[in-house]
């Protein structure tokens, strides 16, 4: 079974997603250029999910990444939410009460967001009333709390997140008449997520990581190299800080049973997520939801389960890890993506090869012989490399999807192999997740000039 | 790096050479280290500074001492032969489109090769030979052209089969090839050993040779070299050569009146590698390979491959660049294609092991042909640069023929084609340069075919009528940088791409130029000829009438409204120009010459006409536009237009009359068309161009009147035998030697130039006769075209070239035009040529190696001369080149 280029390129480009920040207007200049995003499934369907959204009421660009697991539910309802959250987090108090008197007095709403959506990327219309009164509550008790004190980025983030990992726990607890919500909320709650979320806002840009997604910023340096920085920390058992967090959380006794096979509790690879209320609430609280839960729930074998050594829940927070970085004239681009680009790509590759396509593939940098032995065929064959590196960049309009590219079909040469890729994209369903996870990518392009006009002013 | 490569490339010949030099020219230094200051202070004055040391530079001076000029210093801003000449590849071959680049080609190999002998400077010279490959079937056929070119020069050449090419190299994949051409004669050297072997030879003969001496620039008096200014001091001298290579350039415009040397420098790139395991042998065959665009030669056991790419580096556009040239940067991602196709060559060698990559610029000019010559502007200043990669290979022969020209006033071979006049200053534009250079160096590789135009710089100079002819279909050609129809395609229709059109046999557009060529016969064409040359030279007396009697060979004193076709004539008797003159009046001419003239005979006339005030010569090309009334009906259309009579007794042909035609007034009409057919040529002033055009098709509309453009011009004058100046004429033919005796007043009453040289060739014969040859056994559609260049042979032996050719329409044969000669069967010595002798052979014409019958005929055929005006005085001109 062989796929021809024209194929590969139709099954590679399927989700991508481009968004230019429109021309300097004289007012709004962004430090953000725009974005490209894609995504590539390895499970069916789907279980990544990915947003992008420009701040109306407050300057500042959203994007994320979402990683769902135990189904899609609630990275779906995670990426439709969080934000909002977010939002509203940030918003001023005069803001919180213009949009509260909208709502009570039937006007129309201040919009929040602007969406950049790809077509596929669906809100759910049955939830979304749902969803809004609790996000209406939310901004009433932040009306509530009116602290006086200019938002904190990191704060409203942090506040976000764990306000909607706390809602979508209410409402799974709280069920709902309609059968079809109740068991959406129930899937949405014991479904999980991470979140790998940026908001860039001239040249601060904070990364609020919850999760084993990650944020990679990649920098020129002056030689014209690329390289890369991280601005998250994975939430998952190779990162100490963590697994000492779990513990320190929870009584001596448990320390063994802890963290298993690299896994929390020996099941869960991330060690913080949305949802997954299997790791966060009581026993007895689970067993009431599930046995009055709709039967589709009770037939579940996975709901029913119960973690072993699950003593003193919860033991997963959505809790998100917060970086602020000053943005500079060499940082040239932020990539954030799930996990299945990681696992099989380094950092610095990523870096490069962005950098790279992003900057026309201008700065390869030069061969040259020197002392070394080398062939004429050696310096062919990695001629012939450099040119295909080239020319497939030339293929894409989207680096996310160049990515992807180099992603599922480098060789050991790091270069793009048809072969591989089209064996790689045609395998069966059921087999496709064994080899390669699903892959979301965003590439967030900055504005050296802005940021440098800024860097000056301050 | 660099360092160290010099010391590879010339290898212990190098070490071995410089002691010599040394002591050869620091005899005259009292010091023998390059390296530390000039002990010697530079002369004050001489006979000629050479500026360069390079392979041109050394030929220079190496040629003007051995004919016995002696007075000559050669500066070099750096070490000798350490710029291009060190990097070059150096490789001898005589394989080559241009005769005259073939000939300087074939003088440099036999000059090397005894050089060492004569200077005891080694210089690598080994004879290896060359083998020319051909990836497809018109490659084959450009290379018979060559082999057919090389073989009547005496130069060995064969035509190979790859087999045979196998048998010759030990490496080469052969399964992609369809032949090959073998010059066993073909050579390598060391390209900066012969630089020096030959500075050797020159410090011997007398010239003072000083490194580390930069130019500043050249003093001009007068319009003459008076002396040269560099970082060491001044020095008075006569003559100047420029022989700065890419700096050539810079150089010309360094001083305060400008010479302009068109040639721009490109990177180009070549690959050392280690020796093979089984080192190669010094004697193999070096191979070029154009298809792949490379050459590979062997070098000290490994292999030396370089090549032209598709996509040039252009550099030092801004001018000269602080970089050294040795730091220029490897660029093995621009070299991949040259490599793959290195391998794809020789497959095995996979695992040599590469040494370096090479980057040394060379200087590329406009039109792929070298730069040679005097200076138009400044006396005494003479230049030999733009080698176009090919300066090895030329350096002898170009070094000769400068000397010669130097010494004697003019070279021993007709160098017009490499002549610095070829260019005006509207080739000197950086940008044109620039962009023209990126077509050139990729076309040393391409296919040679007929009528190729460049593709850049164009649209520079062009008619006021240029967009409403292209809005016709016309398609362009470009001479000396103006826009001229090659013909009009006409609605509806459509031709081949660019490079599909490329071709050796009939090209796609025959039919539309045989419909142009049957209006000119039957109707009436319009061809706009704006290009041409055109001066006017007035004066108060009769200043103007004396000079140009002086200058032209045929009887200027005519009555007032005659037009006169003559020779500009050199001391030998050679066409400098072909040109037709009107008397305007008493003491006022109309000159028209052809388009590419515009330098060389403004030059020509400024260097000899008397300094009188009272005599002004302008160059009004630009004042006038130029049309081409063709055909029996333009006579209807003219005498509508202007309401005068224009019957034949009112207006004989060549007559020149200021008459108006539709409202515009002040045209200049002269009953001539350079073609032979009747009609008449219209001098516009450019502002009443488009109206005169204009009024013209209206008018012409009921006479079916349509556009035409050269190339039936060219089949037109072709079939009717008349010779062009720069194709078939050029400063080596007399005019008794192309049957023009009628265009020469013997006796006019007073002398002229070249008038000894002609009374000795009527009273002796000639030695050369231009014939007329009628293809009798071609198949027009299946048989190779012939272009110009091809052997003639008589009774089976070479006896002549051909200059031009092209289809007849009227004949419905190809004609081509040529020079026979008269060689003794034994000695090979020349004789005279009868008319005799060219009527009582059997004549056969080699196209790419395959010999086709022709007639040969002295004079056209009469019945194509539809209408005789004047009895006595047949239009026999016609001197527009293509």
């Amino acid at each position: 079974f062989y796929l021809t280029p024209p194929q590969v390129n139709s099954i590679l480009k399927a989700n991508e997603y481009s968004f230019k920040v429109p021309e300097f207007d004289g007012k709004n200049v962004s430090s953000v250029l725009g974005f490209d995003s894609n995504q590539l499934p390895a499970n069916a369907p789907i279980e990544d999910r990915r947003s992008a959204a420009t701040c109306l009421q407050t300057r500042g660009m959203l994007l994320g990444v979402f990683d769902g697991h135990a189904g899609c539910a609630c990275a779906q309802a995670v990426s439709e939410r969080l934000f909002y959250y977010i939002a509203v987090s940030l918003l001023p108090h005069e803001t919180l009460l213009e949009i509260e008197d909208a709502v009570e007095s039937g006007r129309a709403l201040l919009p929040i967001l602007q969406w950049h959506k790809h077509p596929n990327d669906y809100f759910s219309k049955e939830a979304s009333k749902l969803y809004f009164n609790s996000l209406r509550t939310y901004w009433q008790e932040l009306i509530d709390l009116n602290s006086g004190e200019t938002t904190d980025v990191k704060e409203a983030l942090i506040s976000a997140f764990k306000r909607l990992d706390n809602d979508i726990s209410l409402e799974a607890q709280v069920g709902d008449p309609n059968s079809f919500l109740n068991y959406l909320v129930l899937r949405v709650a014991f479904s999980g997520a991470t979140a790998c979320v940026a908001h860039v806002d001239g040249v601060d840009l904070h990364i609020a990581n919850t999760g084993d997604s990650r944020a990679m910023l990649g920098v020129q340096e002056e030689d014209g190299s690329w390289s890369a920085v991280n601005l998250s920390y994975d939430h998952n058992a190779q990162n100490e800080h963590e697994v000492e967090r779990v513990k320190m959380e929870h009584p001596k006794s448990e320390e063994k049973s802890l963290v298993k096979q690299d896994r929390l509790l020996g099941l869960l690879m991330p060690f913080r997520a949305f949802g997954d209320v299997k790791f966060k609430w009581s026993i007895e609280l689970q067993k009431r939801v599930v046995e009055s839960g709709p039967d589709q729930l009770n037939d579940n074998e996975y709901t029913k389960f119960i973690p072993p050594n699950y003593h003193t829940p919860p033991y997963l927070t959505a809790e998100p890890e917060v970086i602020h970085h000053k943005l500079r004239p060499q940082d040239k681009f932020l990539v954030l993506a799930t996990d299945g680009l990681w696992e099989t790509m380094h950092r610095q590759d990523v870096a490069r090869i962005v950098g790279e396509y992003l900057t026309g593939v201008h700065h390869q940098q030069p061969i040259a012989v020197g002392g070394y032995k080398v062939t004429l065929g050696q310096m062919h064959g990695l001629l012939t490399e450099r040119r295909a590196r080239i020319s497939s960049a030339f293929e894409d309009q989207n680096a996310a999807t160049h990515l992807i590219r180099h992603a599922v079909g480098n060789n050991e040469f790091g270069t793009v192999d048809h072969e591989r890729l089209s064996k790689m994209l045609s395998l069966p369903e059921e087999l496709a997740r064994m080899y390669r996870d699903d892959i979301t990518i965003i590439v967030v392009q900055f504005n050296s000039h802005v940021i440098g006009a800024c860097q000056n002013e301050e | 790096a660099a360092g160290m490569f010099l010391r590879l490339l010339s290898d212990v010949r190098w070490r071995a050479a410089n002691p010599k030099w040394r002591r050869m020219t620091c005899s005259r230094r009292s010091t023998s280290s390059t390296a530390e200051p000039h002990p010697v202070s530079l002369p004050a004055q001489a006979q000629v500074v050479i500026c360069g040391g390079g392979i041109m530079g050394t030929s220079v001076a190496y040629h003007l001492s051995k004919m016995g000029w002696k007075d000559i210093v050669l500066l070099e801003q750096g070490r000798l032969a350490a710029g291009t000449t060190r990097f070059c590849a150096g490789i001898v071959s005589t394989a080559r489109h241009v005769s005259i680049e073939l000939k300087m080609a074939d003088y440099s190999n036999k000059l090397y090769q005894q050089l060492e002998q004569e200077t005891g400077v080694n210089t690598g010279y080994v004879k290896t030979g060359s083998i020319s490959l051909a990836q497809t079937q018109d490659r084959l056929i450009s290379l018979k052209r060559i082999a057919s070119s090389l073989n009547v020069m005496g130069i060995p050449c064969e035509i190979i089969t790859p087999k045979q090419v196998a048998q010759l190299h030990p490496l080469i994949n052969i399964h992609d090839l369809v032949g090959a051409m073998y010059v066993p004669e073909d050579a390598l050297v060391s390209s900066a050993n012969v630089s020096l072997a030959l500075a050797t030879a020159a410090s011997r003969n007398g010239v003072q040779i000083h490194e580390r001496t930069s130019v500043s620039h050249v003093s001009v008096q007068k319009g003459r070299v008076t002396g040269v200014e560099t970082d060491r001091g001044q020095i008075q001298c006569q003559y100047f050569v420029n022989c700065a290579g890419q700096w050539a350039y810079e150089l010309g415009h360094s001083g305060e009146e400008s010479v302009n040397i068109p040639l721009h420098a490109c990177e180009h790139f070549y690959l050392l590698t280690h020796p093979l395991k089984e080192p190669l042998a010094s004697n193999l065959p070096t191979i070029v390979d154009p298809d792949g665009r490379i050459y590979i030669r062997n070098w000290q056991g490994g292999i030396l491959s370089g090549g032209f790419e598709k996509n040039p580096k252009p550099l030092f556009t801004e001018g000269r660049n602080q970089l050294e040239i040795q730091n220029l940067q490897e660029d093995w991602d621009h070299f991949e294609p040259l490599l793959s196709a290195l391998l794809r060559r020789m497959p095995d060698l996979e695992a040599l092991q590469i040494m370096q990559l090479v980057n040394c610029p060379e200087s590329f000019t406009p039109d792929m042909r070298c730069i040679m010559g005097e200076s138009p502007t400044v006396r005494g200043y003479f230049v030999l640069a733009g080698m176009n990669s090919a300066g090895i290979s030329y350096g002898g022969g170009a070094g000769k023929y400068l000397a010669e020209w130097m010494v004697n006033g003019y070279p021993s071979e007709n160098v017009w084609s490499l002549d610095l006049k070829r260019f005006g200053t509207l080739q000197s534009s950086r940008t044109f340069l620039r962009h023209r250079v990126m077509e050139v160096m990729p076309l040393m590789c391409d296919l040679k075919v007929p009528r190729w135009d460049f593709q850049t710089g164009r649209q520079l100079r062009t008619s006021p009528l240029y967009d409403r002819l292209d809005a016709q279909g016309a398609r362009w050609m470009e001479k000396h940088g103006f826009e001229r129809v090659k013909y009009f395609v006409p609605p509806g229709k459509d031709l081949l791409d660019l490079d599909q059109s490329k071709t050796f046999y009939k090209p796609d557009w025959f039919d539309i130029v045989g419909s142009e060529v049957k209006c000119c016969k039957e109707a009436v064409c319009v061809i706009d000829m704006s290009s041409f040359t055109k001066f006017e030279i007035s004066s108060t007396g009769d200043q103007a009438l004396e000079s140009l009697q002086y200058l032209f060979s045929n009887d200027l004193d005519v009555p007032v409204g005659h037009v006169v076709h003559t020779g500009m004539l050199n001391e030998k008797g050679g066409y400098e120009n072909d040109c037709s003159i009107a008397r305007l009046s008493k003491r006022s001419f109309f000159m028209i010459s052809p388009t590419d003239q515009q330098v060389h005979c403004w030059a020509w006339l400024k260097n000899r006409l008397p300094d009188d005030r009272n005599l002004t010569m302008e160059d009004v090309t630009w004042k006038y536009t130029a049309l081409n009334l063709i055909g029996p009906r333009a006579v209807d259309v003219l005498s509508e237009l202007s309401y005068a009579p224009i019957t034949p007794e009112h207006f004989p042909s060549l007559f020149c009359k200021e008459m108006s035609v539709g409202y515009a007034n002040g045209i200049r009409v002269m009953s001539i068309t350079h073609t032979g057919e009747p009609g008449f040529m219209l001098y516009i002033p450019i502002e009443y161009a488009l109206h005169v055009y204009n009024e013209v098709m209206n008018m012409g509309q009921k006479y079916g009147i349509r556009n035409a453009g050269y190339y039936a011009l060219r089949s037109l004058r072709i079939e009717k035998f008349f010779a062009f100046w720069g194709q078939d004429l050029d400063a080596f033919t007399t005019p008794m030697e192309c049957g023009r005796e009628f265009q020469v007043k013997l006796e006019k009453g007073m002398q002229f130039v070249g008038q000894e040289a002609l009374l000795e060739q009527k009273q002796n014969g000639v030695y050369k006769r231009f014939t007329m040859f009628i293809l009798e056994d071609h198949d027009t559609d299946m048989d190779l075209w012939p272009w110009w260049g091809e052997p003639i042979f008589r009774n089976g032996r070479y006896v002549g070239k051909t200059t031009s050719s092209a289809y007849s329409y009227t004949l419905e044969r190809h004609v081509c035009l040529g020079f026979v000669q008269h060689f003794d069967e034994k000695t090979g010595e020349e004789l005279v040529v009868t008319t005799d002798f060219i009527n009582q052979g059997e004549y056969e014409i080699d196209i790419a190696g395959q010999r086709f019958q022709a007639k040969a005929k002295l004079y056209p055929f009469s019945s194509l001369f539809t209408h005789r005006r004047r009895k006595d005085e047949v239009e026999l001109s016609g001197y527009q080149r293509e």
